[in-house]
């Protein structure tokens, strides 16, 4: 590989990571149905929901739950093409790849012979289209919690939900400090980049890249000492408090009841 | 490695978080001992850095690349229990952003990727480097094998938990309900991955860091190291690594007992003969045999129970246990114990 295409690739991987969330800090601000929402309130339902959508044991209340998650997008004013994008681009694919031997090798009854052989079974294309909806079911709600709710919110409605705050402090830093070092990893591939003619072997190319990581993992260390000095100079004494401003209104209470009912729903529908 | 949600039952997401809980709690305690307040600003910068080294292409023959965990390289340099949280952020962090991993499956993703990893590849490089030279070429080794054996343990683990899913967890016609392919197919699909593109890359990634540091910055892989503060401690940590290790292959042998508790079953409940061949058959693959209806959500109940139980056993004795090697190495307890002898 030449150095230009590996170093292109990061530098890209890195900077679209960037965008991607910057756009969604945009999209928590528009005045959408999600948006508006207590955090609690939402963490919570998500969370029940991808529960329900584990516990599903057939396609109805999976694609029903999907066509949710489609009229929820909409009413959240979030565009369906970027949404679609967002969730189907990568790990719903790869399920799908993933799934197709399962179409046949998984014993039952045919539902596809050919040449008085069976190809495809029934069983085989229940459990692949299953896994498909799962994994795209689950991972819109969690794709949604991010694109309509602040970090911030997010966190202090973990913190309501009595999650250590050590792990919620953690949490909230290391969002903060991943964009410093990327930004910082993207400068070190960019100049590297503006200096390169030519092409470079791949154990060039690694070695040079380990020595990056070397390089980040030292400043990383540095970084924590400053920061940390920073935090005593301010008073930190091991303990964060937060501002906790939150109030449940009407729609809160109006979308936890409706979520309630629509789990009920689907859980039941497995017994049928 | 990262196992999105809908591969694996809730069940199985359940009680993995449980496996997982006592290696955080314990990691938080260690940590915080030794690091006190710095304990945020230095994990929450090293969970970044563990981010953002799971995105760093790696080049690798073929024209491809691949990306390493880092895993064992931050055991080396933080200590092995700060790598277990540092990673575990990074892994929530990837999870709840990017949908990289499950938000039910983050507590597998952590058991295989900041536990079993960090662990595993740690004890590795503490049995080859031992006490050597900060700069001996015997730590870059370590790195390299322990890194290697780290993300085949963990490989190996996640491919354990996802062939369990369509024996234990099927329809009633016999449809696999999450992770369609059974042990025999997801454990070797999982290893052959590992050991031939993801662990070379995990080990070049973590030797050529460790050489790097060793060559530069000296300084940071001693920290890690020698720290006193962590003495004999990595036997115990060792040990952990292993029943870690253990834990899911116990899983693996109550799922074969169930098998068979399954055909049993089959006698009493007035079916009066077992078919031919279906015994051998049944323990192999139970899924065909979906038309007499054990009571299956009972059986899997009872097993995810007994396997919880039996974590939460070996949990408490390696918790014992590790209090009293600790009791045994700290200065403090030498001190009184020297005290209770003169006295």
């Amino acid at each position: 590989m030449t150095g230009e295409g590996f170093l292109t690739k990061n530098i890209s991987g890195i900077t679209h990571t960037l965008e991607s969330v910057i756009v969604a800090e945009d999209l928590c601000r528009a005045p959408g149905l999600l948006q508006r929402l207590d955090p609690r309130a939402k963490v919570v339902t998500f969370a029940l929901f991808i529960v329900t959508v584990g516990l599903a044991r057939s396609f109805w209340p999976l694609s029903a739950i999907f066509a949710l998650i489609l009229a929820v997008t909409a009413a959240s004013r979030i565009s369906m093409g970027f949404f679609l994008k967002r969730i189907f681009l990568f790990i719903p694919i790869f399920t799908l790849v993933i799934a197709i031997p399962a179409l046949f090798v998984t014993p039952g009854s045919p539902l596809v012979t050919m040449a008085s052989k069976v190809i495809i079974t029934e069983q085989g294309a229940r459990t692949a289209g299953l896994l498909f909806l799962r994994v795209t079911d689950s991972m819109s709600f969690g794709v949604l919690l991010i694109l309509t709710t602040r970090w911030t919110s997010v966190l202090a409605a973990l913190r309501w939900l009595r999650m250590p705050s050590l792990l919620v402090d953690i949490l909230g830093m290391t969002y903060r400090y991943i964009f410093l070092l990327l930004h910082s990893t993207n400068s070190m591939f960019l100049a590297r980049r503006s200096r390169t003619l030519g092409s470079f072997s791949s154990n060039e190319n690694r070695r040079w890249l380990t020595r990056a990581l070397g390089t980040t993992m030292v400043k990383s260390r540095h970084l924590s000492e400053d920061v940390y000095l920073a935090m005593l100079s301010r008073g930190y004494q091991g303990e964060t408090r937060v501002l906790n401003d939150f109030k449940m209104e009407y729609r809160d209470f109006l979308w936890v009841a409706f979520a309630l009912v629509a789990v009920s729903v689907a859980i039941w529908s497995n017994r049928l | 490695m990262h196992i999105p949600d809908g591969y694996l039952s809730p069940a199985t997401c359940g009680t993995m978080y449980a496996v997982s809980l006592p290696f955080w709690f314990v990691a938080i305690r260690k940590v915080k001992q030794v690091l006190t307040t710095r304990t945020v600003p230095i994990l929450a910068i090293f969970a970044a850095f563990s981010f953002v080294l799971m995105m760093f292409n790696v080049p690798i023959p073929g024209g491809t690349t691949a990306h390493a965990v880092g895993a064992t390289l931050l055991a080396i340099v933080l200590g092995p229990w700060a790598a277990v949280l540092g990673v575990s952020v990074a892994l929530g962090i990837q999870a709840l952003f990017f949908g990289d991993g499950g938000l039910l499956t983050f507590g597998t993703n952590c058991f295989n990727m900041a536990i079993v990893m960090p662990l595993v590849g740690y004890f590795v490089y503490k049995v080859i480097s031992a006490n050597s030279d900060v700069k001996s070429p015997r730590r870059t080794l370590g790195a390299v094998i322990g890194s290697y054996m780290g993300i085949i343990a963990a490989s190996g683990v996640a491919g354990i938990e996802l062939g369990l899913q369509p024996g234990l967890f099927h329809a009633v016609n016999g449809t696999p309900l999450y992770a369609p392919y059974g042990l025999s197919v997801a454990v070797p699909a999982m290893l052959i991955a590992h050991l031939a593109v993801a662990g070379p890359v995990e080990a070049v990634v973590s030797g050529g860091v460790v050489a790097y540091l060793q060559r530069a910055h000296p300084s940071l892989i001693k920290a890690g190291a020698v720290g006193t503060k962590e003495g004999k401690l990595w036997i115990l940590w060792g040990t952990l690594g292993v029943l870690a290790l253990a834990a899911p292959v116990g899983l693996l042998a109550s799922g074969t007992a169930w098998g068979e508790w399954g055909v049993d079953e089959l006698q009493t409940m007035g079916l009066g003969f077992i078919p031919k061949g279906l015994q051998t058959l049944y323990r192999w693959w139970p899924a065909p045999l979906p038309d007499y209806g054990f009571p299956r959500m009972g059986a899997v109940i009872g097993y995810i129970m007994s396997a919880v139980l039996g974590m939460a056993v070996i949990a408490f004795l390696v918790w014992m246990l590790g209090r009293r090697l600790v009791r045994r190495t700290s200065p403090a307890a030498q001190v009184a114990s020297q005290q209770e002898h003169t006295g």
